[in-house]
Order: C-alpha cells, then sequence, then structure tokens
C-alpha cells in the first residue's frame, strides 16, 4: 500500500478509536500519533510507559519478565531462581533463545528451570525456610555454579518475605554470591521497570565486587551491553569488534558470565545495544567509575557501518583502521545480498511491533532491502525511545505505544502492509488475514540478525516470508464478498446438522 | 526531593536524569553555573524546573544530586 498522507493516518487513527467509551478513547488517543519529524520532543505526539487500560488486550510482560526473562536469565552461570509458584518460569522457560556455549546442567543453566514452586502452605507460613533449603540443595547438586540469583514472583512482595535476608545468610556460608532480585510482577506498568531493577541490583551486589583489583588492561577494552545473543546475534557482533582491534571483556547478558559482569567497570567503553534494558547501569558505571557508553545499532550494512565508525571515533588511528578495513572486507559480502533480494523486496511495505529498541533499531535493515516501514511501535518503550525514533521514522507514518490486539489488527488490515515484524500472540492473527509476520523478538527460531553475517540470514528470511506462494492462496476476510461467504457458511452449518 | 543525575552531553550542555521515573531531557537554563557558584534553579526541555543547592562546580560528570522539584512538566 502506498504512504498515507498525515490527514489521512490522523482520520485512520480516527476511525479506529470510534469503537471505544469516551474515557477510553481520550486515553487512548495519547498513545497513537502520526510521526511529525519536527517535533523535537516525542511527549508533544505520543504518551508512552503508562498503564495499560484495563479491559484491552495487551501483550506486555510483567517486572519478572523483564528481570528473570531479560537481564538476568541470559547469564549463563548463574543458576536464576523463579522463587514463588511454578507457572511463572515455567511457561517462560527457554523461549528467549539466548544462546550460549556450556555444557547444561553442569556448568552453564541458561535454559533450565529453578523454582521454589510454592504452595499454598508457603503463602500462609511463608517462604523463606523453603528458599535457604532450595539454595542449599543447589549447592549440593551443581557445585559448579557461579552464584544465584533470586527472581522474585508476585506472592513473595505480597507476603513479605524477607529475602535479603535468606540471601546474605546462604551467601556467607556457601561463599557464593547470592543476589535477591526484587522484581515482583505487579511492580511497575511492563517488564520495563524489571529492567531497572535488575540493573540496579547488579549494581548494588555484583558490578563493585572486584574493585581495586589488578587486571591486566589494555588500552582497546570494551563492552557488549544489551545484547542477548538471540539467535547468535551478540556472536555475529562480537567478531566484528574484534576484527577491528578491540578487546571485548564482557557481553551483558547473552552468552555471558558473573566474572565477566563483574570486569566491566574495568573496561574504556560501553557500548550498549539495547537502550531501554541496560541505560540504568551504563549511567551508573559512567557516573561511578567514568566509563563513557555509546549506543550503536548492528541491524543491516548501512548503520553497522555507521556504528563502527562512531565506535572507532573514540579510539585511536589503529581502530579507525581497523574499522574501515572491516566495512571494506565486509562490502562485498554485503552487495551480493542486496543484488539477490533488494529486486525481490523493493517497495514493499513493513509495519513493526516489538518490545523497546528494535522498533527503530531494525528500519536501516529494511531500507538497505528497498523496502518501507509504514507504521511501528512498542510495547514498553519511555519517552526518550520515541524521541529516537521520530527522526527513524518517515513523516506522517504511523506510531503506536502499547498498542492493544485491537488497535493493531485494524491498523493492519486499513494499511495492509506486505510484512508484518512482531511477536508470536500477532503472529497467527495476521498470517490468517493473509499477510505474513516475521518473528521480531525470537527471529522466528532463526537468526542471529546482527552483524553482518546476520544481515544475510534477515535478508533471507524476510524474502522467505513475504515470497512465499501461499499468501497468494489465501484471501483475506476483508477482500472475500459477502456473497460468496454465505453459501460456505451455510454449506458449513448443513455438515454440523 | 528526589535524586536527579545532571551529565554532560558531547557538545558540552547539561543533561538530566531522574532514575526513578526514567526521565532523561535536557536542561534549557542554569541559573548559577560559575566554577564556585553552581546549581539553582534548573529549567529542563520540557518545561519542568528543578532545584539544586548552589554549590561548588562540580568536578566530574555526570553526578548524582539531591533537588527539588519545583513544577514538574504535565
Ligand atoms: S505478573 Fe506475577 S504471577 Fe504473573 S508471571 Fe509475573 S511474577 Fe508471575
Amino acid at each position: 500500500m502506498s504512504e498515507l498522507t498525515r490527514e489521512e493516518t490522523e482520520a485512520l487513527i480516527q476511525e479506529v478509536l470510534e469503537v471505544y467509551p469516551e474515557k477510553a478513547r481520550k486515553d487512548r488517543a495519547k498513545h497513537l500519533a502520526a510521526n511529525d519529524q519536527s517535533v523535537e520532543q516525542s511527549k508533544k505526539c505520543i504518551t508512552s510507559n503508562r498503564k495499560s487500560l484495563p479491559g484491552v488486550m495487551t501483550v506486555r510482560g510483567c517486572a519478572y519478565a523483564g528481570s528473570k526473562g531479560v537481564v538476568w536469565g541470559p547469564i549463563k552461570d548463574m543458576i536464576h531462581v523463579s522463587h514463588g509458584p511454578i507457572g511463572c518460569g515455567q511457561y517462560s522457560r527457554a523461549g528467549r533463545r539466548n544462546y550460549y556455549v556450556g555444557t547444561t546442567g553442569v556448568d552453564t543453566f541458561g535454559t533450565m528451570n529453578f523454582t521454589s514452586d510454592f504452595q499454598e502452605k508457603d503463602i500462609v507460613f511463608g517462604g523463606d525456610k523453603k528458599l535457604a533449603k532450595l539454595i542449599a540443595e543447589i549447592e549440593m547438586l551443581f557445585p559448579l555454579h557461579k552464584g544465584i540469583s533470586v527472581q522474585s514472583e508476585c506472592p513473595i512482595g505480597l507476603i513479605g518475605d524477607d529475602i535479603e535476608a535468606v540471601a546474605k545468610k546462604g551467601a556467607k556460608e556457601m561463599d557464593k554470591p547470592i543476589v535477591p532480585v526484587r522484581c515482583e510482577g505487579f511492580r511497575g506498568v511492563s517488564q520495563s521497570l524489571g529492567h531497572h531493577i535488575a540493573n540496579d541490583s547488579i549494581r548494588d551486589w555484583v558490578l563493585d565486587k572486584r574493585d581495586g583489583q589488578a587486571f591486566e588492561a589494555t588500552p582497546y577494552d570494551v563492552s557488549i551491553i544489551g545484547d542477548y545473543n538471540i539467535g547468535g546475534d551478540a556472536w555475529a557482533s562480537r567478531i566484528l569488534l574484534e576484527e577491528m582491534g578491540l578487546r571485548v571483556v564482557s557481553q551483558w547478558s547473552g552468552d555471558g558470565t558473573l566474572a565477566e559482569i563483574e570486569k566491566t567497570p574495568k573496561v574504556k567503553l560501553n557500548l550498549l545495544h539495547c537502550y531501554r534494558s541496560m541505560n540504568y547501569i551504563s549511567r551508573h558505571m559512567e557516573e561511578k567509575y567514568g566509563i563513557p557508553w555509546l549506543e550503536y545499532n548492528f541491524f543491516g550494512p548501512t548503520k553497522i557501518a555507521e556504528s563502527l565508525r562512531a565506535i572507532a571515533a573514540q579510539f585511536d588511528d589503529h581502530i579507525k583502521e581497523g574499522a574501515e578495513r572491516v566495512i571494506a572486507k565486509y562490502q562485498p559480502m554485503m552487495e551480493a545480498v542486496i543484488a539477490k533480494y533488494k529486486p525481490r523486496l523493493q517497495g514493499k511495505t513493513v509495519m513493526l511491533y516489538v518490545g523497546g529498541l528494535r522498533p527503530r533499531h531494525v528500519i536501516g535493515a529494511y531500507e538497505d532491502l528497498g523496502m518501507q516501514v509504514i507504521g511501528t511501535g512498542y510495547e514498553f518503550a519511555h519517552n526518550d525511545d520515541y524521541d529516537r525514533t521520530i527522526k527513524e521514522m518517515g513523516n506522517a507514518t504511523l506510531l503506536y505505544d502499547d498498542a492493544t490486539g485491537f488497535e493493531l489488527e485494524e491498523f493492519i488490515k486499513r494499511m495492509k502492509p506486505d510484512l508484518v515484524g512482531s511477536g508470536i500472540k500477532e503472529k497467527y492473527v495476521f498470517q490468517k488475514m493473509g499477510i505474513p509476520l516475521r518473528q521480531m523478538h525470537s527471529w522466528d527460531y532463526s537468526g542471529p540478525y546482527h552483524g553482518y553475517d546476520g544481515f544475510a540470514i534477515f535478508a533471507r528470511d524476510m524474502d522467505m516470508a513475504i515470497s512465499n506462494p501461499c499468501w497468494s492462496k489465501q484471501t483475506p476476510p476483508w477482500k472475500k464478498q459477502p456473497e460468496a461467504l454465505e453459501p460456505t457458511e451455510e454449506g458449513d452449518l448443513k455438515k454440523v446438522a | 526531593m528526589a535524586n536527579i543525575m545532571v551529565g554532560k552531553t558531547a557538545v558540552g550542555a547539561y543533561s538530566f536524569y531522574l532514575p526513578k521515573r526514567d526521565l532523561e531531557d535536557a536542561i534549557v537554563s542554569m541559573e548559577y553555573d560559575s566554577a564556585d557558584k553552581w546549581g539553582g534553579e534548573i529549567r529542563l526541555n520540557n518545561g519542568g524546573t528543578y532545584y539544586i543547592e548552589p554549590q561548588a562546580l562540580p568536578a566530574r560528570f555526570p553526578i548524582s544530586l539531591r533537588a527539588r522539584r519545583l513544577d514538574a512538566a504535565e
């Protein structure tokens, strides 16, 4: 579908809002906007990070999801205990595809689910004893673990357990760190607060553990922050940094270890990929240790080259040459990828609805393939994310914050993009409409998408989704003739009778 | 009183961060900005104003401070 004008976009928003009762309409109107590049501050056009409206379908997660699932979970040599009833951990287990190397169950524990499995009696009498017992059992069964984090689920905060005291006592007994994290699901409006709480707990319980210890530093030490190694993303990023001459001391937190996290305060520069989930700790290190941080974007060759140059600009000529060498080395490979896929994808449109970073970070990668992003939105972004998005998106394109199931469906029905990039909850709704969808949370069981190697896979996947012949065999509901519908419905009814 | 963080951007302007609400903004004006007297009333890009007890110019940025909210935007 061709571009909408500002008036058309605004009319579309109004039309979609019409079904809501007045109060809800007023509330939701603040979260939907037509992009206006002249606006410096996003808060003038869009409201974000507010409580979801009761009664609508939101796809947000909880603070526990933000802490256990995103920030802490991928740290592979620690055991992350989902403290509370069993469901929260079990239903989110291993779903995020944070790849790691190691022997699961022996020295790494990423895909396992550890839980205190609360029962009624633990709610009534408190679960501290159970937690202490669980810590002792972990130490006995998995002696090679490097530490434990206690990820609180909702009931822990409600019944007022003192997990800090248990953690301190247990840590002393086994001489390994135990980090209590107060990330109960009811805190905050989305998983975003969970990221913040997790960052704060790393700051308070982990980060200063090696202060004052000797460290063989080089002038080129950096850390990768906010890359969760989904499908191998961090690996595809890391090799580029190493090729240009930098030394990656730590990876947060995809394929990361406790030791790496503890050594981060020794680096010269923090490289921040997911701004939303880890800007907090970067700010802290900037203040306490004087380590500057830099946001970068490794999606698509244009942004990668921009980012590599920006990173190199922080170092001496040796690194600057290294960056140019890396860019030149991958240039032919990228040209080949674009030559192959651009003719097939040119002019296709995409609508995105993802978490807190990718709705703006992947725009460049689509543009490298000649595709156009006509609508984008975040589940749990804040104002500063939208500030950064406004510049990336075309004028009058649609922005939606914490979109409801209904809104997203209506927008996509009306704007008819060639591809939707969103999550599993959206996937089958749109595919049944005849619109291909790629999961942009987990890369749809593919990946990596970061870095030069990732772009080749990204381009192939997008082509595979869009050019699949099955979409032309399906008639989306809005294209079906009402007459044509009735007989089949009757036929179905008859069959049932 | 709120905990805030005042930083300096690449171009040397002051920036403001309020961890509690995860609010990041530019500081458009600062009442006192000299070596021996720094702080006072600060005005944010979003229209909010805060008051930092006037003090000597901090040696390093970013720095965490206590500030009083005079007038929050929104
Ligand atoms: S909201 Fe509470 S109960 Fe639900 S998944 Fe999150 S921590 Fe568990």
